[in-house]
């Protein structure tokens, strides 16, 4: 009772505002040393030339094609990756069946495994003298490794746990009432599905999907591996970079770094737009 | 959202038992979403990783150890955990202090600041190297004033802890930051009352209760600071001996068909940052049950 009542009383003593005041800038400054500098340099320099230069370097062939093929394989890898890991969270959650806890530690393997590391089993298992890869070959004739399917598939690798994180906790918290009163109804599974479980999860799914379609920009070492760095047919965007600061081309490399760069930022700035509107929904 | 992703721990509360979960279908519509989920699964993730295994010891264990001990292995292995652990104490420091200062201070522009932490997640490793070289290069901003004090961070290993302290930033912030909202200020203010100085509430009262946090935020800093290779062959330029890590180890075995090298080293790296991340992750579900 007395000890509320001072605690009422007496002001919580405030550290002086000297010590709040050097512990700000001391983050601040690691902030601005370590983070917004070097992504203000990319800035500065790929529009040196104006815009005019930077749009003769992205147009140039290999570098559009570059970029072309990065955005219609990650768009790609986002298409397959939203279809099976919504899949998956669903079966996940909803589904009892042997081995689930197994199942649910591996999909978390990807973020622990170097994507260096990804790359170099995807060859392994799909280069062209291993078994999988020239039965691929011969009697489908795709070719996967050194093509565009082997970066799809490093991608879907790459980035399958993001929508299952994503929509699997939404999954477990929702309530279930109004799926069990369609059903009491007459409504087909499917259509429950389509109709009440859907709706709840479209923002989960579509910030898991931005998230990955981000991440999948940007890979490069799972890449390099599986897809080589083959101009006009298998470099992506991050091995163009590679290859022009390799040979000095700091222009190019600045320009595409600049579109990948703006990419990235406007994924993530509409990832925290959706998670905030999934907390007010939520 | 992103911290869901990437942190394991906040994941699955699985339903108890009494309230099982129950999809809907027919049982053989769930037999077949099930087994399309582990086919998927052991295609896409199993298969891949039972490869590598296999083809490592295609030659034998004995193979494996020998190619795990020539000499630019060792080496590189060495310098892939040096950066590691320069990279874990600094972020240990700073990562707690800027976590605090996202919770607990008020100032302008903290929203903008909590929103550009994640960048690194989205930025493409290439890009970030490539910024650092823009900095510090032979060209680059900085090189005036690092050639008068004859500093060298490009193609050394200076530069390569940088690139890998800007792709592992988020982690310990990521992790920390719901920590000390959770916590709330009433303990603080408590210590504050009886008299405690700031520092003092920090190391006896805030910072205790952060160590859970912290570890694990470190060791996730730690295991994809040991993954880290576009940014650290950009900037460091994977000269062998000197600035070459495990991975870009891997990278340049590959290249010259030295294919037990890669592969040993490949299983090696890539066992160790999976016992990492679900050792902890065990740890730390173990510690709270």
């Amino acid at each position: 009772m007395s000890l509320t009542s001072i605690n009422q009383q007496v002001k919580p003593v405030k550290s002086t505002p000297w010590g709040r005041y050097s512990i700000r800038s001391l983050a601040l400054t690691y902030l601005i040393v370590f983070l917004i500098i070097p992504i203000l340099v990319i800035f500065q320099d790929g529009l040196k030339e104006g815009l005019s230069g930077l749009w003769y370097q992205i147009t140039l062939p290999a570098a559009l094609h570059s970029l072309k093929l990065t955005l219609w394989t990650s768009a790609m890898m986002t298409v397959i990756n939203t279809f099976m890991g919504t899949l998956t969270a669903y079966v996940m959650v909803r589904y009892v069946f042997p081995g689930k806890n197994l199942l649910n530690a591996i999909i978390d393997l990807p973020l622990a495994i170097p994507t260096l590391v990804t790359g170099v089993m995807l060859v392994i298992m799909f280069g062209p003298q291993e078994a999988l890869g020239s039965w691929f070959n011969s009697n489908l004739g795709i070719s996967i490794i050194f093509a565009p399917p082997g970066i799809i598939l490093a991608l879907l690798f790459i980035t399958f746990p993001f929508i299952v994180r994503s929509v699997q906790p939404v999954l477990l918290e929702m309530d279930r009432a109004q799926e069990d009163a369609a059903a009491t109804l007459g409504a087909s599974s499917w259509s429950i599905f389509w109709n009440i479980t859907r709706p709840y999860l479209t923002l989960p799914i579509a910030s898991g999907a931005l998230l990955s379609f981000a991440r999948a920009i940007g890979e490069f070492g799972a890449i390099v591996i599986v897809a080589g760095n083959i101009p006009l047919l298998s470099q992506t965007a991050a091995v163009y970079v590679y290859g022009q600061v390799e040979s000095e081309n700091r222009l190019g490399a600045s320009a595409v770094s600049l579109v990948m760069m703006a990419i990235a930022f406007s994924s993530i700035i509409f990832v925290n737009y959706l998670q905030k509107k999934s907390k007010r929904v939520g | 959202m992103i911290e869901k992703l990437f942190f394991l721990n906040k994941r699955e509360k699985f339903y108890p038992e009494a309230e099982k979960p129950q999809g809907r279908g027919t049982i053989w519509a769930r037999r077949i979403l099930i087994f399309v989920v582990i086919a998927y699964i052991a295609g896409l993730i199993l298969g891949p990783i039972i490869t590598l295994v296999i083809s490592a010891f295609e030659e034998g264990y004995q193979a494996v150890l020998v190619a795990l001990s020539q000499p630019q292995v060792l080496s590189s292995m060495w310098m892939t955990f040096w950066i590691a652990i320069v990279v874990i104490i600094v972020h240990g420091f700073f990562g707690t202090v800027v976590s605090w200062v996202l919770v607990r201070d008020r100032f302008i522009g903290r929203g903008f600041l909590n929103g550009l932490i994640d960048i690194p997640f989205a930025v493409s490793p290439v890009v970030v190297g490539y910024m650092l070289l823009l900095l510090f290069g032979r060209n680059g901003i900085f090189a005036p004033v690092l050639n008068s004090l004859d500093i060298r961070v490009a193609f050394a290993v200076p530069g390569m802890v940088l690139a890998t302290l800007f792709v592992t930033l988020p982690f310990m912030v990521r992790e920390l930051v719901p920590v000390l909202e959770g916590l709330g200020i009433n303990q603080e203010q408590a210590a504050a009352t009886l008299g405690a100085s700031g520092f003092q509430t920090f190391w006896r009262v805030t910072l205790p209760s952060l160590r859970p946090g912290i570890i694990y935020g470190l060791t996730l800093t730690f295991a994809r600071a040991l993954g880290e290779f576009g940014a650290v062959l950009v900037i460091g330029g994977g000269i062998i001996g000197r600035t070459e890590t495990l991975t870009i180890f891997i990278f340049r075995a590959l290249d010259d068909r030295q294919y037990i090298s890669a592969y040993s080293a490949g299983l090696l790296l890539g066992l160790f940052s999976i016992v990492l991340v679900l050792g902890i992750d065990w740890l730390r579900r173990r510690a709270e049950n």
